[in-house]
């Protein structure tokens, strides 16, 4: 495994911006996580870093050396696609065992068995190594692509979107696995996604994209708590964060024309009244719907709240944060 | 609008039983979801209501008339399906006002209803527009508009999001409800997402292998589970299950896991053999004062919860905690649980036995 630093790559695409003048910096052993809608450059900067783009200007590092000129196969690194590509008529085992098997590479059998082995193991799916890949269900593909990947040990591991064609529960599941496994292994992962439950669960680092540019990078924590942006505000947390007017409560910093307050951060009680819209058992928790003046607001109460839609009650900010009119924070 | 109710209805395609003798009733006005697995017969039973398809046996009744065996045509219902099929070549308006028309309805009248409706809609400025040229949003609501302005009794919809990416699935979602709160139309709507279902629905049908496992409120579905199937489909994450054999006796209110007693509801049936103990994420604590202990294998930052993954000597269970508390992978743990909460069920048939918590609803 190995360190791996973008600095200041740019890559556009005809007219279209890819990612512009973006700096990076991977530690050996981090799971770092891309998120970002569609278009935000996320796959782009992925395939710099495997060699399957060039950057029309920067660099690319890996263990402090620049890459950028060099093939993919020379970069030693892995990718997983949302896609899972196996050969359909081989078992398990020759699906682990092909990236070995090549010329370059030449495994000694008994290595080779050996790695099959312990692979399988970490992905559990040792039982079905005899099996044909198509025998396998959807998630036991791609725990077998991903297989396919580890069985290398590359210097890192570039994953794209890896879990999104799966279903919500095998998706939870192999969350809690992905990230047990890259902790076993001491794997550097870098995971690119528009999920921000992926994002905030399974990253050491989370760095988020907006049109080509990391607009902040730190821990899920850090992310969470303490955004640079509204629009890093509004990529974590769901319900979404709610944003208003600063006029709406008063008592703003200078500078500030909007109050981002997260669902959970609003008080009933006492404050300014707004008119409950809709309701919305969730089962652990229940969703309020608001109406305040002219604006939508929404919070979290208890599963079992008596609070009926067409009640009046009060609100009231707790450890809110502020921006400004360009939607940087104001502290 | 019309109250929907189905008694007895099977469906059989060959030696396939898609739908075994369910019975439900929707409500006149009701939101209702029909929810389950892919496979489960919810899309079979929604086109029996539609008269689609045809039930081998049991009764539709729609606003009080037996209609199983009559065709769509004569049912009075509006179907809205995921993949919203409009006329290409007709701009908005013919779209919406061509079933009006074929039904004989004066041109006047047609496009008066449809003003009426493209009100509703948020859509009265795009009348004259083309729909080859229409966001994806835009062509739902359009869609949507054509089956409101019929007017009929019931509207039917089939995963009708579920082409939609994630966000703006989200808000779409909120404006078909808030379209349905406004008309008050009986609304029939079906999914394989539970937090769409619990989002949406006054009333959920969870349906599993051609079988209604239950029928009920959102949240008494979620707090009082009638089947281990209802119990993990349902929450995100689901219900954790402790395995353990023992003896429950009728009026007792504890059990013993691994040589701890744990308190549960008042039970009102007796059991025994291979039980389940039925915990849901936020209903656990951890307590170093606790007997019962358990490992951490994962934690899951989510922001303002942390959603951890502990082994027991019973199986594994999740619990959803503050993220303000800091715990680590490896760390033992002691767990509580809030025992008004827990279900237990039989492990063999998945059923839930009955208790203080849950009598009346399984």
């Amino acid at each position: 495994m190995a360190d791996v630093e973008l600095i200041n790559v740019t890559k556009s695409f005809d007219k279209e911006i890819g990612i512009e003048d973006l700096s990076l910096q991977i530690n050996d052993g981090e799971f770092v996580v891309l998120l970002g809608p569609t278009g935000a450059g996320k796959t782009t900067t992925l395939r710099c870093i495997a060699g399957l783009e060039k950057p029309d200007s920067g660099e690319v590092l890996i263990d402090g050396q620049n890459v950028v000129d060099d093939s993919p196969a020379q970069r030693d690194v892995a990718m997983v696609f949302q896609q899972y590509s196996l050969y359909p008529h081989l078992t398990v085992r020759e699906n682990l065992e092909f990236p070995l098997k090549s010329p370059i590479l030449n495994t000694p059998v008994d290595v080779m068995n050996r790695k099959v082995n312990e692979v399988a193991e970490v992905l559990r799916i040792s039982h079905k190594l005899g099996n044909k890949a198509t025998e396998l269900s959807g998630g036991e593909m791609q725990r077998v692509s991903m297989g396919r990947a580890l069985v290398r040990n590359p210097r890192i591991f570039l994953m794209d979107e890896p879990l999104s064609s799966l279903d919500a529960k095998l998706r939870g599941d192999l969350r809690v696995e992905l990230k047990r496994i890259q902790a076993e292994l001491g794997a550097t992962i870098l995971y690119v996604t528009h999920d921000q439950t992926e994002a905030m669960t399974m990253a050491t680092q989370i760095g988020v994209l907006n049109n080509g540019r990391l607009e902040q990078f730190g821990t899920p924590r850090d992310i969470y708590e303490n955004p640079s942006s509204q629009y890093v505000a509004t990529r974590l947390g769901s319900p979404r964060i709610n944003t208003l007017p600063v006029s709406v409560f008063g008592g703003a910093p200078l500078g500030a024309t909007l109050i981002g307050l997260r669902p959970e951060h609003i008080e009933l009680g006492s404050g300014q009244d707004c008119e409950v819209t809709r309701i919305e058992h969730l089962g652990d928790q229940t969703r309020l719907h608001l109406r305040l003046d002219d604006h939508d607001v929404i919070t979290l109460t208890d599963a079992h709240t008596p609070i009926k839609v067409g009640d009046v009650i009060g609100i009231a900010p707790n450890n809110p944060i502020f921006f400004d009119a360009s939607g940087a924070r104001v502290v | 609008m019309a109250q929907i109710r189905i008694e007895n209805v099977r469906k059989e395609f060959g030696d396939f039983t898609a739908v075994q003798s369910s019975t439900f009733t929707v409500e006149d006005g009701e939101f209702f979801m029909l929810l389950g697995p892919s496979g489960c017969g919810k899309t079979t039973t929604l086109r029996m209501m539609a008269g689609l398809e045809l039930p081998t046996s049991g009764e539709i009744y729609i606003g009080g008339e037996e209609v199983g065996m009559k065709p769509a045509s004569q049912r009075d219902i509006a179907f809205v399906f995921q993949m919203f099929a409009l006329y290409p070549h007709m701009n908005v308006g013919k779209n919406m006002s061509y079933p009006l028309l074929s039904q004989g309805m004066s041109k006047s009248d047609a496009q008066k209803r449809v003003r009426e409706v493209a009100k509703i809609l948020g859509i009265e400025g795009m009348l004259n527009k083309s729909v080859s040229g229409l966001s994806g949003g835009d062509r739902q609501r359009v869609a949507l508009g054509r089956a409101i302005v019929r007017e009929p009794k019931a509207f039917l919809m089939d995963e009708p999001l579920g082409a939609l990416d994630a966000e703006f699935r989200e808000h779409m979602s909120e404006e078909l409800r808030a379209l349905h709160d406004r008309m008050g139309a009986t609304t029939i709507y079906v999914t394989h997402d539970q937090l769409e279902a619990m989002q949406m629905g006054d009333k959920i049908v969870v349906m599993n292998h051609g079988v209604v496992e239950q029928f009920g409120k959102p949240q008494d579905i979620y707090d009082k589970p009638a089947t281990m199937f209802v119990a993990d489909f349902i929450g995100s994450p689901p219900m954790s299950f402790l395995h353990f054999e023992g003896l429950v006796l009728e009026n007792s209110d504890s059990v013993v896991l691994s040589g701890e007693r744990i308190a549960i509801p008042t039970q009102r049936e007796a059991a025994q053999g291979k039980l389940v103990f039925g915990v849901r994420p936020e209903h656990v604590t951890l307590s170093d004062d606790s007997k019962f202990r358990g490992e951490i294998l994962a934690t899951e930052y989510l922001g303002t919860s942390q959603i951890l993954t502990i082994k027991t000597l019973n199986g594994n269970l999740k619990a959803r905690i503050s993220s303000a508390q800091r715990v680590d992978v490896g760390d033992s743990v002691g767990l509580t649980f809030n025992e008004k909460t827990i279900t237990l069920f039989n492990a063999e048939s998945g059923a839930a036995i009955r208790s203080d918590l849950n009598e009346g609803s399984v």
